[in-house]
């Protein structure tokens, strides 16, 4: 399998400021890659530089197999993006930015007009409205109408969900899932981890213009650990176990996170007490995401 | 007015509004009314270098109140002393000027930021709902005051008389009022600030036309249109001579009318939406629409639109102006040295003439830096970057203003010299030939205009965030080296830095290729080096 888009000890500094120092991404072709931090991390930058709008300072970055910096006008026909802060021209209409930028990506005939008004209808855009009378959703649909209605074999979305309302959030996860039915490759962009949860086959998460994690979820969660809540027949004492931390015992009521290898240890010693009630649960997106930003929870031997 | 005693009303921090008004203006409100200021107090100055004596004003005044070309442009003329001829010759556009300042300023502050959605987060705030547009209104008041008082001191030192001083400064600052009170109407009326401002500055040429047919059309004609115009108030009040004070009385009521209507509506509309329905549009893009030059000039033709109509009127009038020039410079020999500095040397009519094409290359500089600057507007603004992530390249996306620059630019020039054409040549029967020869002599000036917006693209390719301030310091010193080169004697290098000083002197000069066609082919040479070169420097530089 082929990578479409591979980044490696990425650098960019502004002035000063360094905004990537030594990222590494690998997006798979056909996956859809949710790529997460905060606002600052270096994602817009990342991005950008991928899109030839900005000249990397080192590192490699190759984009569906060319340099995006020289090749861009011609990777440019296979991709399609969606910017995170949606500026339109406020006198032209949603309808007229949505065939224009459909035009000038393709080398092909613009965009199939049924695939064009299916989008329209389930975004529920009125695209006879000029863009200075659009909300910042309705902005951000243009851009996705756009993007979406386009044959790109790669979509690249910069927090595209920013400003959509719940329902139209769901339009566009189901949209997503489309494209990828469709073989095609998407980086999303986000902050958003239940959205990252929801639709990403694979996670990189960036911290300070680095890449802090990547994997599958599943990977990200068998490295991690697992919250054990428990209520107890009786009392238990599990501080001698190594792989449990956070462990809080109020009685017979159990709360701990347990290492992935530790974790056939620490039942055992539970069913032993006896069990009333269990829950086990993989770690959340968001838990793991946490777990690189708050600086008290990573003490020595907390990264596995 | 204490801010506590407003808390809770729909003018809760007024004040506070008013204040950041101020600071975000701090730079833009001095430089208007220094402007203005310093553009009639030099310019009465030079009026009485040039027109020294009573008699020299009173022949000025017999020839030039009765050309109707420039009573057209610029009023009538009520008097033959140097205040009077002052204020006939700058009262009516100082009142342009003050009123374009007062409706950047209202809409700036009301409408604009309504659009941007800077007023919504101001809004929750514990601030009222009249707020912003009492604060804009207070903003534009302050600012006409202030011009007001500095106006009236700065032509008393130079020694015109106090009260007519007074009337001078007030007529101006009252027509700015009404202006703001009109601006503040039409940012309610209208659904974006775009529109606003068209409606406001719309307004503003209306009143011009008015005053202009009015003052034209002479005694027994329709002369009472003047009074239906803003503009034409601050030449009735008549400075200088009769000073008719009851005169402001009109400024004023139009003013406090305007504002009651705004106040009116701004409390029957909701946030962000018009009177005035948005129009919809297209729901699918033409052909036309579906390419870089397609959208470039799709964005850029209202403002060229506009250009082309001020051009029209403007160089009518300053053609039609040149019958009998010769008869209104004949008090002055410093007017007619200035005329033939800038216009060259074959006679006084063909040098005015060829000084006026001169004009006309420098404004349509100014255009055409404007318009390659839509690039810097389109990479700032945030609307490039989605461009430039589809299959067009950088330099297609640049060539595609610069497309529209260099194609508004003929076409102002154009407009200029068969207008002029028109005016001279209807009224000394020879419209063809006058139409031919000025259309040669306004298409001349195009490389020297373009050579402008090349600068501007090579700034915009290398510094891009110095290029609007760069490209504009450049017209500046065009403007200045025309101008005032060769009487501030500057030495022929710097003069020869600016292209207009190699442009050969049309209508006039004799046209042969070495003297005509040579300077205009190295010219354009040199444009197409500076687009060039500022294309290649856009290719290599980070977009954002």
């Amino acid at each position: 399998m082929t990578n479409a888009i591979e980044v490696r000890a990425l650098r960019k500094t502004f002035g000063r400021t360094t905004a990537l120092d030594g990222l590494d991404l690998a997006v798979r072709s056909g996956e859809v890659h949710a790529f997460l931090g905060p606002n600052g991390a270096g994602k817009t930058t990342t991005i950008r530089i991928l899109l030839g709008l900005l000249r990397k300072d080192g590192g490699e970055a190759s984009l569906l197999g060319g340099d995006p910096w020289r090749d861009a006008t011609t990777l440019h026909t296979r991709l399609a993006y969606v910017p995170g802060d949606v500026t339109l021209w406020p006198g032209l209409t949603g309808g007229e930015i949505i065939d224009l930028l459909g035009s000038l990506r393709g080398s092909r005939s613009g965009l199939d007009p049924k695939r064009r008004q299916d989008l329209i209808e389930r975004f529920a855009l009125d695209p006879a409205k000029k863009a200075r009378a659009y909300s910042k959703g309705n902005r951000q649909k243009v851009a996705l109408i756009a993007a979406l209605a386009s044959d790109a074999e790669l979509l690249i979305l910069d927090e595209p969900t920013a400003g959509l309302d719940p329902l139209m959030e769901a339009v566009f996860r189901e949209c997503v899932n489309d494209e990828r039915h469709d073989g095609r490759t998407v980086l999303l962009s986000s902050h958003i981890l239940a959205e990252a949860e929801a639709l990403a086959d694979r996670v990189t998460i960036i911290r300070d213009g680095r890449a802090a994690e990547t994997g599958t979820l599943a990977e990200m969660r068998h490295l991690t650990r697992t919250t054990v809540d428990a209520e107890l027949a009786g009392p238990v004492v599990l501080d001698g176990l190594p792989g449990v931390h956070a462990a809080e015992v109020r009685g017979t009521h159990l709360r701990c996170e347990v290492d992935h290898a530790a974790l056939n240890d620490v039942l055992r010693r539970l069913t032993a007490t006896g069990v009333v009630a269990l829950t086990c649960r993989p770690p959340t997106l968001e838990e793991l995401f946490l777990r690189h930003y708050s600086a008290e929870r990573t003490g020595p031997g907390a990264t596995p | 007015m204490t801010s506590a005693a407003l808390a809770g009303t729909p003018l809760a921090n007024t004040g506070a509004l008013a204040r950041l008004a101020f600071r975000r203006d701090k730079i833009m409100l001095p430089a208007w009314v220094y402007v203005i200021t310093a553009a009639i107090a030099s310019n009465s100055y030079s009026l009485n270098k040039l027109y020294p004596t009573a008699a020299a004003r009173a022949d000025l005044a017999g020839s030039g109140g009765r050309n109707p070309a420039l009573v057209f442009l610029y009023g009538r003329l009520w008097g033959d002393s140097l205040g009077a001829v002052s204020a006939w010759r700058y009262g009516v556009w100082a009142a342009i000027f003050a009123a374009l300042m007062s409706v950047f300023l209202v809409i700036r502050h009301t409408r604009a930021d309504e659009e941007a959605g800077r007023l919504e987060l101001v809004g929750s705030a514990a601030v009222g709902r009249l707020a912003a547009l009492t604060a804009a209104l207070l903003v534009a008041l302050a600012a006409n005051v202030l011009l007001a008082v500095l106006l009236a001191v700065v032509l008393v030192v130079l020694g015109l008389p106090v009260a007519g001083s007074v009337a001078f400064a007030l007529a101006i600052t009252t027509c700015g009022l009404a202006f703001a009170a009109i601006a503040a109407l039409a940012a309610q009326l209208a659904a974006g600030a775009r529109a606003a401002r068209g409606i406001a500055i719309g307004a503003l040429g209306a009143a011009y036309l008015l005053r202009a047919v009015g003052d034209a059309s002479g005694e027994g004609g329709v002369s009472w249109l003047t009074w239906l115009s803003p503009l034409g108030w601050t030449e009735m009040l008549r400075p200088y001579t009769e000073d008719r004070w009851w005169v402001l009385a009109l400024p004023l009521a139009l003013t406090a009318v305007a504002t009651a209507g705004a106040y009116a509506l701004v409390v029957l509309r909701d946030h962000g939406a018009g009177l005035l329905p948005d129009r919809p549009g297209a729901a699918t893009a033409s052909v036309f629409l579906r390419s870089p030059f397609g959208l470039a000039w799709r964005l850029q033709r209202g403002t060229l639109y506009g250009w082309a109509v001020g051009f029209a009127f403007t160089f009518a009038a300053s053609g039609a102006a040149a019958k009998g020039i010769g008869s209104l410079l004949g008090g002055s020999s410093q007017l007619r040295n200035a005329f033939t500095r800038l216009g060259g040397q074959a006679g006084i009519t063909d040098a005015y003439l060829a000084a006026i094409m001169s004009l006309a290359g420098l404004a349509a500089a100014a255009y055409a830096t404007s318009a390659v600057l839509r690039l810097r507007a389109e990479e700032t603004g945030g609307q490039a970057e989605p461009l430039l992530a589809t299959a067009i390249g950088r330099t297609r996306w640049g060539l595609s203003h610069i497309a529209v620059a260099v194609a508004g630019t003929a076409v102002l020039l154009a407009v200029a010299g068969v207008a002029a054409g028109l005016g001279y040549g209807l009224r000394t029967g020879s419209a063809g030939p006058e139409v031919a020869r000025l259309l040669g002599a306004g298409l001349a000036q195009l490389p020297a205009s373009l050579a402008a917006a090349g600068a501007a693209v090579v700034l915009f390719g290398l510094a891009p965030r110095a290029s609007v301030a760069g490209a504009w310091t450049v017209v500046g010193v065009l403007v200045l080296i025309a101008l005032f080169g060769q009487v501030l004697r500057l030495s022929q290098p710097i003069l020869d830095v600016s292209p207009f000083t190699h442009v050969p002197k049309l209508p006039g000069a004799a046209v042969t290729v070495h003297t005509t066609g040579a300077p205009l082919l190295w010219l354009s040479l040199a444009v197409v080096a500076l687009v060039a070169a500022g294309l290649a420097a856009l290719r290599r530089r980070d977009i954002g």
